[in-house]
């Protein structure tokens, strides 16, 4: 027949068994030799990339965090360190304010006791300086008494006369 | 052109022995490339490696269209052989055609119909196994009434029509490009005009079934995750 060589199997008027198992057994061994030497350990290879790819994604993911947590951490610490100096600053200029004060207020006190001792110094002074004058004018006195009424008087009236004389004058004066 | 086969009966059973050979040649080498290239298997991956990685999530991402990886991550060997062993098979008959004694011998396996007609029932007969397997006799029954229950004789014929398709484009397709480039073979070999003229169409036809033979290699495969699909996930 003309059309002999469309029809399926045409190479012999019988199917051809034998090619199907063949082709059967061919592949599937094929297939598991394939599967036992290089899909199987490719496989193995992509999936440990799999792996160790999310594993190192997860890391950095991590490490991330963790720098992100530390950074925070220096941030609070550097925070707290400057409140910290300037509370010690505030610290100190109140305690020199403080000392400041104390020092005058004690400068002062100071001064003016001193004048006080030396306002009552110089009373005594005076005191004694015109205690003095006053001993000098009655021995003068007496002496110039003496010498006028050449007399010799007891002393001791003269004295209190004297010096009544010289209180009256000290009055008048 | 119209070469015969270098049939032989052993056991009461018929061999074409060029379908035998070629066969083998093919299995070989796709062994051999695979093998070779992934020896030395490293984290970072170079040189072949880095090919064969390509094609596993090539056929990862053709199973990943049609099904849950959790369903589908199965199939994968399965996908990654078939389209290596159906590429290279395509490609084998490209270069020359061996003709000994009027018995065509070197040719592609995949331009003969048992050979794919066997791959496709292969296949289909996976895709009913295992929609039993991971949906139970009566969600697997079920699919053919779906998606109404009239539907049940074009479902059943869609079955017989998916097997014969998928077997025949692929050996139409490689067959019909093994024909021509004979037919351009032969009138080359008539003398230096016929080799002049055939030269040009020889070579673009030998880069069109390259395209062709990676086409329907893909094809193949993608129409197999397709089926399996159709039985084996819950949802279309």
């Amino acid at each position: 027949m003309f059309f002999d060589h469309l029809v399926l199997g045409a190479a012999g008027e019988f199917l051809n068994i034998g090619d199907i198992i063949v082709t059967l057994v061919i592949f599937s061994l094929l297939m598991l030799l394939l599967k036992k030497f290089a899909w199987g350990p490719l496989m193995g290879v992509m999936q440990q990339r799999e792996e160790l790819i999310a594993s190192e994604i997860e890391a950095a993911e991590n490490s991330r965090q963790e720098s992100h947590k530390l950074l925070e951490e220096q941030r609070a610490i550097l925070k707290d360190a400057s409140t910290q100096a300037q509370q010690i600053v505030e610290n100190a200029k109140k305690q020199g304010e403080v000392s400041r004060e104390d020092i005058i207020t004690t400068a002062r006190a100071e001064a003016g006791r001193m004048k006080d001792a030396a306002v009552q110094e110089i009373a005594n002074e005076r005191e004694k300086a015109i205690a003095a004058v006053r001993d000098e004018v009655v021995a003068l006195s007496l002496l110039a008494a003496s010498k006028v009424l050449d007399k010799e008087i007891s002393e001791e009236e003269n004295r209190q006369l004297i010096n009544e004389t010289i209180a009256k004058a000290g009055e008048l004066q | 052109m119209d070469h015969g086969a270098p049939m032989k009966e052993i056991f009461g059973i018929w061999f074409n022995l060029s379908n035998v050979m070629m066969l083998i040649v093919a299995a070989t080498i796709v062994f051999l490339i695979a093998f070779i290239s992934t020896r030395n298997l490293k984290l970072k991956p170079t040189g072949m490696q880095n090919f064969m990685e390509w094609i596993m999530d090539f056929v990862k991402g053709l199973i990943k269209s049609n099904m849950d990886w959790k369903d589908g991550g199965r199939f994968h060997v399965l996908g990654i052989t078939l389209i290596m062993f159906i590429f290279v098979s395509n490609l084998l008959g490209l270069p020359f055609a061996v003709v000994v004694n009027g018995d065509l011998w070197w040719k592609s396996p995949t331009a003969d119909p048992t050979v794919t007609m066997t791959l496709a029932v292969l296949v289909i007969a996976l895709s009913h196994y295992y929609g039993i397997k991971m949906k139970g006799l009566k969600g697997y029954g079920a699919s053919y009434l779906k998606p109404m229950p009239f539907l049940l004789p074009l479902n059943i014929i869609e079955e017989f029509a998916n097997t014969l398709t998928l077997g025949l484009r692929l050996y139409g397709n490689i067959y019909a490009g093994e024909i021509l480039l004979t037919l351009l073979a032969a009138s080359a070999s008539t003398g230096i005009l016929g080799f002049a003229a055939s030269i040009v169409p020889m070579m673009a036809w030998q880069g069109f079934s390259i395209f062709i033979g990676t086409i329907q290699a893909f094809i193949f495969v993608m129409l197999t995750m397709v089926y399996i699909s159709h039985k084996v996930a819950d949802d279309h």
